[in-house]
């Protein structure tokens, strides 16, 4: 199955009029990933079994817009009876008990897992270089990366492996990536969307969302796995809208801010050339643009580097080798257990994220790291909040580069630090944000990031596909694809 | 700057063990991730308050009432070594510590 050409509508029309059953769907689906991975690496494990759910599916009937759809889940959502990793050694054999609220909402839905798709060790990374298992490879160029922390899933969803994919988003993780593809992925508003069964990272950061190669596509998706849970209290209790039915690209009289600090002095002129077409599309939509100013965005990656590796520190303690995951072998104590399975199990990118976030929470540093970024943090979403009382999207480039070669930033982290920085602001104020395909720069994807105000996923469905509408660059063919034109 | 000492102190506390090279290319990435770090210093925060939670921060309560959830048998299915049905590890108590 090549998905390049297909939407959601396009293949529940097709399951409906019966031009082809689910389970056919999902078998041409796993040809199409075994077929394309040999250049890609999208996945960490495909599930075959996912046919004889597709079997059962055909048998008791298509139903709602996602039923019988083969979509990508990225390893950090937990899969029961499905092997998931976060890319880690230390996981390497898990096996899950349960499944995320997010999977178990799609799969009523009918939605199949089709696989678990590559990342950054516990989505910590920018690249998907960090992984155990791994690169994956950008369809637009085999040398450069997808992207990080879910380069799988975006690789997978741009190579038409699937028609979309889940990702999760703590400093960028879906929109950067989603950039680096030429799709569209959004982070939700933190608290949109439940956290049961992700596996941690930085729990005040932390986000599920979605990734697709048609703005509606993510919309029918996001509509359909958000909403209050139980057993995630940050869970927000407020309605879910059907994003996909209140879709409107009419743009007249949107009030669009571009803060100034965004168009970083170190970008590369390619994409803001890019971006500022888009920007002067909205224009002619009929949108007005405002330059403001975030003067505190030029430590968000400071507050983002201390608050998340802190809370990343506290997260992984739970793996010691005694319940799950890696045990070292030939230890002599308890102590041994826990520190051996430690340093053989964790990669060096999260064994540093844990090692600063030790150092921001230990005594003597404590007020000086991590209170002085959670302060810093309410300033900053001081900061965003008043731009947004008075504007309806805040918009910018998604990265400050198109994407880089593989190998080129790793034994950099810094520099793979500082290539967040336009993406963490969103995660900090816990404002939904999202990436739209805006052209291309020297061949390789560039996209647009767009925030609104919290729980305003739709204003920015809206504009996003207002400007896919006018742009299409879904027609575009990744550049690396064999046999594709 | 972070010394070779805090490191060590650092990794001690986070139960990890590095190599000698690693010790080595750790104290240089962390200082100067640190470095950037201190930049933070030059934000003035007087009556600032921190934020260290999201979304609605009130307390969720729940009945007090017990929900079955997994099985022994699955909850088994992922430990890495047991024995009677009992989750296996190396000695935590060394010989005579106790006495």
């Amino acid at each position: 199955m090549n998905y390049l050409n297909e939407t959601i509508d396009s293949l529940h029309k097709k399951l409906v009029d019966k031009k082809i059953t689910s389970k056919e769907l999902t078998e041409q689906t796993l040809s199409g990933i075994k077929e394309k991975d040999e250049d890609i690496s999208a996945f960490i494990t495909v599930n075959d079994a996912a046919v004889d759910t597709a079997n059962t599916i055909d048998e008791s009937g298509i139903k709602g817009s996602l039923s019988g759809i083969p979509i990508a889940f990225k390893d950090n959502i937990v899969s029961n009876g499905i092997k998931t990793t976060a890319a880690s050694k230390i996981l390497y054999n898990f096996m899950p008990v349960y499944s995320a609220t997010v999977l178990e909402k799609l799969e009523n839905a009918g939605v199949i897992n089709i696989g678990k798709t590559n990342m950054d060790e516990f989505a910590m990374g920018s690249s998907t270089e960090t992984s155990f298992f791994g690169n994956t490879h950008n369809p637009w160029n085999l040398d450069s990366v997808p992207g990080g922390s879910s380069g799988g899933s975006a690789a997978a969803v741009a190579s038409g492996e699937v028609v979309a994919a889940l990702g999760t988003d703590t400093g960028g993780s879906i929109r950067q990536p989603a950039a680096f593809n030429g799709i569209f992925g959004i982070k939700p508003t933190y608290g949109r969307v439940s956290r049961w069964g992700i596996i941690a990272f930085s729990s005040s950061l932390d986000q599920v969302g979605v990734m697709s190669k048609r703005v509606e596509d993510s919309a029918t998706v996001l509509s359909a796995m958000a909403g209050h849970d139980y057993h995630d209290s940050t869970s927000s209790e407020k309605e879910v809208p059907d994003y996909r039915a209140d879709l409107n690209k009419d743009m007249t009289g949107v009030k669009i801010a571009i803060p100034k600090e965004f168009w970083h002095e170190g970008a590369d002129p390619e994409v803001i050339k890019q971006v500022n077409n888009a920007i002067d599309t909205y224009k002619k939509l009929g949108a007005t643009v405002d330059e403001v100013s975030l003067p505190t965005l030029k430590h968000a990656v400071e507050v983002y580097y201390i608050l998340a590796s802190s809370e990343a520190s506290s997260n992984l303690q739970r793996y010691d080798g005694v319940r799950y995951g890696f045990r070292a072998k030939d230890v002599k104590n308890i102590k041994d257990l826990f520190v051996n399975s430690r340093s053989e199990g964790f990669g060096d990118e999260v064994k540093r994220r844990i090692m600063l976030g030790t150092f921001a929470l230990s005594a003597g540093a404590y007020d000086a790291y991590f209170k002085k970024a959670a302060q810093v943090r309410t300033i900053f979403i001081q900061e965003m909040g008043k731009v947004l009382e008075n504007y309806d999207l805040i918009m910018g480039p998604s990265t400050t580069s198109a994407a880089f070669k593989i190998g080129a930033k790793i034994d950099d982290p810094l520099a793979m630090y500082m290539n967040d920085i336009l993406t963490i602001p969103a995660n900090l104020a816990g404002l939904p944000a999202a990436s739209v395909p805006a052209g291309l720069a020297n061949g390789m994807p560039v996209g647009l990031q767009i925030m609104a105000k919290p729980f305003n996923e739709q204003a920015i469905f809206n504009a996003a596909y207002a400007l896919q509408e006018e742009n299409k660059f879904y027609e575009k063919i990744p550049t690396a694809l064999k046999g594709e034109d | 700057m972070i010394s070779k000492e805090e490191i060590l102190h650092v990794a001690e506390l986070a139960n990890l063990k590095l190599k000698d090279d690693q010790v080595d290319s750790f104290v240089s990435q962390l200082g100067k991730i640190v470095s950037m770090e201190d930049k933070l210093s030059s934000v003035d925060t007087t009556n600032i308050e921190p934020t260290y939670n999201m979304g609605d921060t009130s307390t969720t309560f729940r009945e007090d009432k017990g929900i079955h959830t997994q099985t022994r048998e699955q909850m088994f299915e992922n430990v890495p070594e047991s024995e009677d049905n009992l989750i296996k590890v190396p000695t935590i108590v060394e010989k005579g510590e106790d006495e």
